[in-house]
């Protein structure tokens, strides 16, 4: 696999969760995505985002065009230094939430993604790894 | 500071959200129109989302607080103008959208409202004067 290209976002604040929907609006727009396509993704993205700020206290994103076997798709990396995700199988369930939120996030943007890795270590921190391939 | 519009049109209070919302400036809105309806008295609240080109779980929710706040102050709420991509997500993504009423512009959103608030009657039950 190879990445066409990369950029890295801080992921502290409010803010931030809108420059990271932007940076990633763009980026699938270049690569050619449809438009649901790139709303799907975006979505996904704001969700994860705000998990980083949220349960992670904060953190970076980072965006790559990625290209394998002539397929090119955009990768999302979101990594924190935080506690950490106690159960990674709860925390993947609908309506499950230890934030006072909807429990959405995580489930509903793995729906969103071709591809969705969480790897977590208590007191260490999280990774979550989406990426979804340029369709046709 | 930033701050979405609020305009009273006719019984309604109007909003147009134009700008991709960063997470304190939906709870502000939220906030705010509900400080707007108890002032004005509106009997309903149209939200014209034709601008977004995301709703997530976090603008999501607060649509629903929204109706929901609205309701207990006797109000209706409406929401018009979700782009079709954005419905798209928004079921992939597992929103349910609670309580919200939707109409696919703002003229059938204020003709919606108007038929709402006529059924109720215009003294509404809980009759504030």
């Amino acid at each position: 696999m190879q990445v066409e290209r990369t950029s890295t976002l801080e992921v502290r604040t409010p803010e931030d969760v809108v420059k990271v929907r932007q940076e990633v609006r763009n980026r699938t727009a270049v690569v050619g995505f449809s438009l649901v396509d790139q709303t799907k993704f975006v979505t996904a993205a704001s969700e994860i985002a705000r998990n980083t700020i949220d349960h992670g206290g904060g953190g970076q994103a980072r965006v790559e065009t990625i290209l394998l076997a002539g397929r090119r798709g955009v990768r999302l990396t979101f990594e924190d230094q935080g506690p950490g995700i106690a159960s990674i199988e709860l925390a993947m369930q609908d309506g499950y939430s230890t934030g006072g939120g909807l429990g959405m996030g995580m489930p509903g943007s793995k729906r969103l993604s071709n591809e969705f890795y969480v790897e977590s270590t208590l007191g260490k921190g999280t990774k979550v790894t989406l990426v979804r391939w340029k369709s046709g | 500071m930033e701050q979405i519009p609020i305009l009273k049109v006719g019984r309604c209070l109007l909003v147009s959200i134009q700008i991709d919302m960063h997470d304190k400036l939906a709870l502000a809105l939220q906030d705010d129109l509900t400080q707007k309806l108890v002032e004005t008295r509106a009997r309903g609240v149209l939200i014209d989302i034709s601008a977004l080109d995301l709703v997530d779980s976090f603008i999501g929710r607060m649509l629903s607080n929204i109706a929901a706040m609205a309701r207990v102050l006797d109000a209706e709420t409406v929401v018009v103008g979700m782009r079709p991509q954005v419905a798209i997500t928004l079921v992939e993504l597992g929103l349910t959208l609670t309580g919200i009423q939707t109409a696919l512009d703002v003229d059938r959103g204020l003709a919606l409202i108007n038929r709402l608030i006529d059924a109720e009657g215009d003294d509404g039950a809980g009759g504030a004067h």
